[in-house]
């Protein structure tokens, strides 16, 4: 029974919650035993408080009792990766610098989800500060793979799709900034959202790189991220980039849409460096498209080899930006050895960050200083601008794109953390859409002859997450992928 | 682009305030002279006559009313500071008694 209850979807908790056949607190119980007996193997948390969690399970159970239920959430369980703020919690974003921080307010996406009378589930491990591909490097544990413990779960959400994967939460959050929910959905085999930039308030988001940073929902299925986009979803004056555009009932859209739809492959999304058993599974996932009548037709995104490059430029000079920060004055790790207030500043911020935040500091700081910033910075905001127009143009042909959202699956731990380039390298199909501001969705289109998920990505027009979650949800209406559980 | 693809490695580190070590310097000297080398791959664009993009979309100014609220507590805006004394953050010495 509590197993079954781990790995139920938010869409059939919500359904059996309604009709009295299970509580909120047994729902968080099964999850916490399920954490205890599992987590020393997958270490996808950084905190967790069962009582915590429990007290709101029960307080969820006491509205429903008195016919006060907020709504489909109420009293699901949610995990949420350590990098939003919310009142009374840790945050530490999986770094040395924030340690002992602890959030005095909610971000708003908390806030919204607790009006919707969530129960926070945790804190979940991420690549330090959202920097990095594989969560190898947060600064207190690796997360492994549920599906083989010896890999990476991706990154740099990492714990939210690890713990998603081995039943230790049934939905989670995340964020993207360069490939950040989807990359470690895929390569842990759940569905993992990243809404237009824009859709969702970054208020109470640690800052990574601000213009691409995008807050997005992981769950078991397309429905589960639909209902959580719903929840988190709309504008909010506290985040001057917020768009003020209407919120859709997205599970509903997502249900009511049925194509068939022009779909586009983009060429570049298949050239060298796809591995063959992903191009196979997506291959075949594009063919079900087919059969289903949709219109399929090769699209050019011909700047694509250049947004790697460019996505290096802009986000490591807005990080270098945002974590100035952290100087050890009014919050964050201070050192001990700071002679004078200068000092100050070199010592906590050595100590404080891990090796590739100063690496990305470095390159951002180097590209922003004087006699640099044409060269690159200002050069690369000028490519995005073409890679928008990129997809602006593939846009006008068809409704969304079909591509792998990353081009190999899970690799071992530690085979790519001396070479940062070849890491940088993992985001290949999915940084472009941050730099576009695009929506795009991972879903579990099959598996290696290993055992490793594969996944399918669906990228869509700005602020048509209904259209990329429709598409989406026609695959998995046919397919089982998504309901396939590791052995842990 | 420039030719050179050698980081000033001190220089870069001064201006982001980071106490590198020697070690970390060679290693982020090397590692990101691969990933200058990289990037200058954007040299083959033609971008002339391109708007550079802040942002994904155009951003303009956000006008609100100018409502009185209620601002963090003082107790949780020290709650996380290294140091306080006084309804203040401690720091070291700033200016020299000349």
């Amino acid at each position: 029974m509590s197993n079954e209850l781990c790995f139920s979807s938010v869409t059939e908790l919500s359904a059996r919650l309604a009709d009295g056949e299970v509580t909120s607190v047994e729902i968080t119980r099964a999850l916490i035993e399920r954490t205890e007996s599992v987590e020393p193997r997958v270490r996808a948390f950084t905190h967790r408080d069962a009582e915590r969690a429990l007290a709101q399970a029960k307080a969820a159970d006491e509205r429903r009792a008195a016919g006060e239920a907020r709504g489909p959430l109420d009293g699901i369980p949610i995990s949420v990766k350590d990098v939003l703020a919310s009142a009374g919690e840790p945050l530490t974003c999986s770094s040395r610098m924030l340690e002992n921080f602890v959030s005095p307010y909610d971000s708003t996406v908390i806030e919204r989800l607790k009006r919707a009378g969530v129960v926070l589930w945790g804190r979940l491990n991420m690549d330090e500060f959202a920097m990095g591909s594989s969560t190898e490097n947060s600064a207190f544990h690796p997360t492994a793979n549920p599906w083989d413990l010896e890999r990476i779960p991706g990154g740099s959400s990492g714990g939210s799709a690890a713990a998603l994967a081995a039943g230790e939460a049934v939905a989670t959050i995340g964020s993207d900034t360069g490939g950040s929910v989807r990359q470690p959905a895929a390569l842990c085999g759940v569905v993992g959202l990243k809404p237009t930039y824009g859709r969702v308030s970054r208020y109470g988001l640690v800052a990574y790189a601000s213009s691409l940073d995008q807050v997005g929902p992981l769950g078991r299925c397309v429905d589960d991220v639909a209902v959580l986009l719903g929840a988190i979803a709309g504008h909010d004056p506290r985040d001057s980039t917020s768009v003020d555009v209407a919120v859709p009932n997205f599970a509903a859209e997502a249900r009511e849409k049925r194509g068939p739809w022009r779909l586009g492959l983009p060429k570049e999304y298949f050239g060298d460096g796809l591995d063959p058993e992903v191009r196979a599974a997506v291959e075949k996932a594009v063919d079900f498209y087919r059969e289903q009548g949709c219109e399929i037709c090769e699209v050019s995104l011909p700047r694509t080899e250049y947004a790697v490059a460019t996505y290096y430029i802009v986000a490591t000079a807005e990080a270098s930006s945002n974590l100035a920060r952290y100087d050890g004055v009014r919050y964050g790790h201070r050192s001990e050895k700071a002679s004078d207030a200068i000092d100050l500043y070199f010592h906590s911020r050595a100590e404080g960050f891990g090796q590739e935040v100063k690496r990305r500091i470095i390159l951002g700081t180097y590209v922003l200083s004087s006699g640099y910033y044409d060269a690159y910075y200002l050069r690369a905001q000028k490519v995005r601008t073409l890679i928008r127009e990129d997809f602006n143009r593939a846009f006008e042909q068809v409704d969304a794109l079909l591509t792998p959202t990353s081009p190999v699956p899970a690799f071992r731990r530690g085979e790519r953390t001396n070479d940062p380039l070849a890491m940088y390298l993992a985001d290949i199909y999915t940084i472009s859409a941050n730099l576009a501001g695009i929506p795009g969705v991972s879903i579990p289109c099959g598996f290696t002859a290993s055992g490793l998920p594969i996944g399918l990505q669906v990228l869509g027009k700005p602020f048509d997450e209904s259209g990329v979650l429709a598409i989406a949800r026609t695959y998995e209406q046919t397919h089982d992928w998504h309901t396939r559980h590791p052995e842990l | 682009m420039p030719e050179t693809r050698q980081i000033d490695i001190d220089y870069v580190a001064r201006l982001a305030r980071l106490a590198l070590t020697d070690e970390e310097k060679a290693l982020f000297s090397r590692q990101l002279a691969d990933v200058l080398h990289y990037v200058e791959k954007l040299n083959e664009v033609d971008v002339d006559g391109v708007e550079p993009s802040a942002h994904a979309f155009e951003v303009v100014n956000v006008w609100q009313d100018d409502v009185p609220a209620r601002p963090l507590p003082t107790e949780a805006a020290l709650q996380n500071a290294p140091a306080v004394r006084d309804n203040m953050f401690v720091v070291p010495k700033v200016v020299d008694e000349a």
